[in-house]
């Protein structure tokens, strides 16, 4: 048992060499770096929102009405006197949430499919590749609209919806992978070890993937984020009094003509978020060598 | 080549089906019946109603029934407006789309494609980093922030183009098909570049440049048809997304297309409407993935043999 630990050991070790040297390589790409420094400002201002938030998320001054960018209110306000600045911010909340969680549900789909079908082989795999094709050619957004239509419009069920629309190509690439991985000696060693499938797969062949995996995952997020906004915009994803940017970007579309900031400012939110986000995701796609991973 | 589209017919009918099925169920379990909601419907009536819409039939034979009825070009009547089919509503609508999606499509892969390979052509120069980061802008720009943008910019500020509707002024098709391709011109760009520096690197180009064909050609005849293949891959799933994004242009620049009645009808919980579109839309899809895949496969020898050997793309 001593001898297995001393290899993790040492594989641990060489590992972190080729993430050290990828992120060399990562910061030397001056978009990259931008878009992680964005999203790390970000992440950490979604979740400190309830605490620096200048107003009350619900906070309405009716007086005031909608005003351009001031002192008070940098971003301005929007019809009903409500602050920009918090609006958008707790709409950077739910992007975030719907990014995280709706890819993460795809991650775990895609990845346990992809392995499974990959490690198996044989008639299984064929089975399960043939329904990803299959399901491939689905028109999914179609069908996202048609179930928020049929369900009512539940925040839980767009998560879910959106993160099994996504996971296909994480099956695919996952059991490109597993596929190439288990040819290796690593991979015999420990299946003449005894090890089970489940171990195998968990231990050995995932971790070894997680460089595609990581590239994919960062350029998921973006696709989800927008998918929501999408939805929002037309009025099918998050309802008020949440709020979320493509529900404020449809909001400031009605009243462009007069308070051109309040579409401004939201658009500006999610366009520099979904810039951060591809940035990263090419960069990583360059600084871990990964190939034809989306597109 | 005559296998391949055989085996890919095969493969969309299963599709196709499934489609079918899964929406026909979907819209069936949907809380609450078509005529609940109707205030005050004597019994008779309402029964008179669902023995007109096949409602009183049990579930299996509704569906089988509405297969008999797709089969035949029928999708169906219209829950909400009695009298009103899906049938004349796609007759009504589809052209229009049809028309935006193509101007969209054509303004997408002249400009995206023309970007790309000129971007490809000098690798990491200017010409290579303007294009494409034009290119990462159009990608994080949604339809629905861009078309907004647009009207507020050259409609409402500069007041050059009109910003509703479709064919009453001229050149208020402008807007809409921009506002609907950009995203496509953004992506086509960066799959043409792609395509067109991986083609760049290979043995043939070298050889088309060591008997000293000239530049204009080696990368016209030679490498273009290569090159572009990711592109023409790409047309499938592009259409899909563009019926998408017709949903907001068509809402947003209030135009009669087919998107608009989609969304409309998602709103008005009009389910056998919903069902007759989703059928109706999604069938299209799959027959456009088939031929973009067809197309794909018809430039590229290596897909083609592949099918020959009895090996799977």
């Amino acid at each position: 048992m001593s001898s297995t630990a001393g290899e993790l050991l040492r594989e641990a070790e060489k590992g972190t060499s080729l993430w050290q040297d990828a992120w060399i390589r990562l910061k030397k790409n001056r978009f990259a770096v931008f878009g992680l420094v964005v999203l790390v400002l970000m992440m950490l201002t979604a979740l400190l929102t309830p605490w620096i938030a200048p107003y009350a998320y619900d906070a309405q001054n009716l007086d005031l009405g909608a005003t351009p960018p001031s002192a008070q209110h940098w971003l301005g306000t929007d019809i009903f006197g409500r602050d920009m600045l918090t609006q958008i911010m707790y709409g950077g909340r739910v992007a975030l949430a719907v990014g995280l969680i709706a890819t993460s549900v795809a991650l775990t789909i895609g990845v346990t499919w992809g392995a499974i079908a990959g490690y198996v082989g044989g008639r299984t795999d064929a089975v399960m590749m043939r329904l990803v094709d299959i399901l491939y050619a689905l028109p999914f957004m179609i069908f996202i609209v048609l179930l928020m239509v049929v369900f009512g419009r539940n925040i839980i069920l767009l998560f879910l919806a959106i993160g099994a629309v996504e996971w296909l190509t994480m099956a695919r690439i996952m059991r490109g992978q597993v596929q190439s991985l288990r040819q290796q000696e690593f991979v015999e060693a420990a299946v003449s070890l005894g090890l089970p499938a489940r171990t195998i797969i968990r231990r050995h062949l995932i971790p070894n993937a997680l460089g595609p995996i990581i590239v994919y995952t960062t350029l998921t997020i973006p696709s989800v984020m927008l998918l929501e906004a999408f939805l929002s915009f037309l009025g099918l994803g998050i309802q008020p009094p949440q709020t979320s940017w493509g529900l404020l970007i449809s909001y400031g579309a009605e009243t462009m003509e007069e308070y051109p900031w309040l579409l401004i400012y939201p658009g500006m939110a999610l366009t520099l978020t979904l810039f951060s986000l591809n940035f990263l995701g090419d960069g990583l796609r360059d600084a871990l060598d990964v190939r034809g991973s989306k597109d | 080549m005559g296998r391949f589209i055989t085996f890919r017919l095969l493969q969309a009918v299963p599709v196709i089906l499934a489609v079918i099925t899964v929406t026909f169920f979907l819209v069936r379990v949907a809380p609450g019946g078509p005529f609940d909601s109707e205030k005050a419907v004597l019994p008779e009536v309402k029964a008179a109603l669902e023995a007109q819409y096949r409602l009183d039939l049990p579930l299996f034979q509704q569906y089988v029934a509405y297969l008999g009825d797709l089969a035949q070009g029928d999708f169906g009547p219209s829950f909400k407006y009695p009298g009103r089919s899906v049938n004349e509503l796609i007759e009504a609508g589809l052209l229009v789309t049809a028309e935006l999606g193509l101007y969209a499509l054509l303004i997408a892969t002249l400009i995206g494609g023309v970007a790309g390979i000129f971007a490809s052509l000098k690798p990491n120069t200017d010409q290579d980093y303007v294009p494409m980061t034009l290119a990462m802008i159009g990608i994080c720009m949604p339809t629905f922030l861009l078309g907004p943008l647009l009207v507020l910019i050259f409609g409402i500020r500069l007041e050059w183009l009109p910003v509703t509707g479709w064919g009453d002024i001229p050149g208020d098709k402008i807007l809409p098909s921009i506002s609907l391709g950009a995203a496509y011109a953004a992506y086509i760009a960066r799959l043409s570049r792609a395509g067109m520096l991986e083609v760049l690197s290979q043995d043939y180009i070298r050889t088309a440049r060591a008997k000293g064909l000239p530049e204009r050609q080696v990368v016209l005849k030679h490498a273009l048809r290569g090159g572009l293949l990711p592109v023409v891959a790409f047309l499938g799933p592009a259409f899909a997304g563009l019926l998408a994004g017709s949903f907001v242009v068509e809402t947003i620049f209030q135009i009669p297309g087919l998107g608009r009645f989609y969304v409309q009808a998602a709103f008005n919980r009009d389910y056998t409407m919903i069902l007759g579109t989703t059928v109706f839309l999604s069938t299209l899809i799959v027959l456009f993935n088939l031929l973009s895949d067809v197309l794909a496969a018809s430039l590229n020898p290596r897909l083609r043999h592949q099918f020959h050997t009895g090996g799977m793309p």
